[in-house]
């Protein structure tokens, strides 16, 4: 039984992505709508990409040193282990996860108060495919941005081990810029790439469908948005072990 | 003009709708009245076809909307213009960029032609000067007036307005009201409105209808409002003591005439 309710709010987001999946009613419109969503989703989340991306990276190398170095172990190592830490799972898996709350709170609570306010409604009454109109550009826009976002994630963070090399006496910097070379295999980058363009479609379509079903008025609207933050993150800590397994074996 | 045939909507099983047929007139100033929560709006998104009815039909000049190919929807849907109860503005456009919109998804005319269009509407509900600022930075009857702009940019022959004096102070209503009923007689549309406001029901009420608790329970114009004996509509009409000296008031002069 407490399948059903699950299974019914599965089959209302596949319809709502079959509207949302159509030809947009005027191209030109679209790609306006388009430029204005990878500046709103992508281009104002490189901030807090860098930031989370920098300290993480000085934290993985500094974790690094201090658990893992030993006279067994060669010291460029630590370059090496951040750096797989970083392509592997924190650019894409946790970039994501925090993408999930920032931008997908933005994608719910800026299409559900257009749908408590009626916007949505003045949309279709106009005729206009409002899930189209509203929700195609966000996909697009997310799905298109997130490969930049994660390489960017990659570069800043291996950035933020090279700080702690600089500026501590833990590593050298040539051990380093040894280490993040090292035994590089360009497959972690496409893995990424393919894990993030997974997410962002997740985190853009499921914010989107809780924005666009919302009923009744603001306080539903802040529900609605943190709802989709907790079923976004879930799946993407799900689909990530699928995933890999799927990708990695 | 738009017919209603044995309209029903339920939600979940609770019917809000009890099979409601009605008549709403090409050129005048039809009005649907009643109670918050007795479906005026339920009825009206229901006409407009954005609440499918669970059964009934509904005739835009003889034409069935629920039997309408996606096509025909969608032509029938230029011909129509609402006016919603919180206005509906896009937010991130500007007040012109907004009456421009039905314009930009809906026709091939170039810039120039629907800034002219857009600018002409907007001069219609006489709002000058405010072309450039966003909806969040005028006020609640300059919303509504911008929403009518909108409404009427593609020169609709429907035109329906949800509860167009809610949150407004009497005079600018007054204003609004004034101009629906003036656009509805220039274009010669039909023109349908939600209201519990008694000012309107008195200054516009061409063909009145009465929704009590989801059913249709009176029908008629401003003036047999005064003379009716329902006993639903007595209660909503003449809740206020002020209206119900106006009837005494009314009634005493109309036995004089006799
Ligand atoms: N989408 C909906 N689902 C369930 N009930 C609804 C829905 N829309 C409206 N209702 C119910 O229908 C009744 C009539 O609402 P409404 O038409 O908005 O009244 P009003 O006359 O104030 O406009 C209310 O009791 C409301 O709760
Ligand atoms: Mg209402």
């Amino acid at each position: 039984m407490f399948l059903i309710k699950p299974l019914a709010q599965f089959g209302r987001y596949l319809m709502l992505m079959r509207s949302v999946f159509s030809i947009p009613d005027r191209w030109s419109e679209f790609f306006r709508r388009y430029i204005t969503e990878i500046y709103k989703l992508g281009i104002d989340s490189i901030a807090i990409v860098a930031t989370i991306s920098i300290f993480i990276g000085a934290v993985i190398t500094i974790q690094m040193v201090l658990n893992i170095m030993s006279p067994m172990i060669p010291a460029y190592a630590v370059g090496l282990a951040t750096r797989d830490v970083l392509l592997l799972e924190f650019s894409s898996s946790i970039m994501c996860l925090i993408l999930a709350g920032k931008v997908g709170s933005n994608i719910a609570s800026e299409i559900g108060t257009m749908r408590v306010t009626e916007q949505i409604d003045a949309l279709d009454i106009m005729g206009v495919n409002s899930a189209n109109y509203l929700i195609l550009p966000k996909i697009a826009a997310l799905v298109s941005i997130i490969p930049i976002l994660v390489i960017f994630s990659m570069f800043t963070g291996l950035f933020g081990g090279f700080l702690v090399s600089v500026f501590t006496q833990m590593i050298t910097v040539t051990k380093y810029i040894y280490g993040i070379q090292a035994m590089f295999n360009e497959y972690y980058i496409w893995y990424s790439i393919i894990k993030s363009l997974v997410f962002a479609f997740v985190i853009s379509s499921v914010a989107s469908y809780y924005g666009y079903n919302v009923k009744g008025g603001a306080l539903e609207v802040g529900k609605a948005s943190t709802d989709s933050v907790v079923i976004s993150s879930v799946m993407i800590l799900m689909l990530d072990v699928l995933l890999t397994k799927l990708l990695m074996q | 003009m738009i017919e209603v045939r044995n309209v029903i909507k339920s939600f979940d099983g609770k019917t809000i709708l009890h099979d409601i047929s009605a008549d709403f007139y090409a050129g005048k100033t039809n009005l649907i009245i009643g109670q918050s929560g007795s479906g005026k709006t339920v009825l009206m998104k229901s006409i407009v076809g954005l609440i499918v009815p669970t059964s009934g039909q509904i005739l835009y000049d003889g034409k069935d909307l629920l039997t309408l190919s996606h096509n025909e929807t969608r032509l029938l849907r230029s011909e129509i213009g609402m006016l919603f109860q919180g206005s509906a503005l896009f937010d991130s456009l500007t007040v012109l960029e907004n009456v421009m919109f039905p314009l930009k998804m809906f026709t091939h005319k170039t810039l120039k032609e629907r800034t002219k269009r857009a600018e002409f509407c907007l001069e219609r509900v006489n709002l000058k000067g405010a072309d450039k600022l966003f909806p969040s930075e005028i006020s609640g009857g300059m919303q509504k007036r911008v929403a009518i702009a909108r409404a009427i940019a593609l020169n609709p022959k429907y035109l329906f307005c949800d509860e167009p004096n809610s949150g407004l102070d009497p005079k600018t209503s007054l204003l609004i009201d004034e101009l629906v009923s003036d656009i509805t007689k220039e274009y010669n549309m039909t023109t349908i409105i939600n209201t519990h406001d008694m000012n309107s029901v008195m200054g516009i009420g061409e063909n009145i209808i009465f929704l009590n608790k989801g059913h249709k329970e009176w029908v008629g114009t401003k003036d047999d409002i005064f003379t009716s004996d329902n006993e639903a509509l007595n209660n909503f009409v003449f809740a206020s003591n002020l209206f119900k000296e106006v009837k005494e008031y009314v009634l005493t002069q109309k036995q004089g005439h006799l």
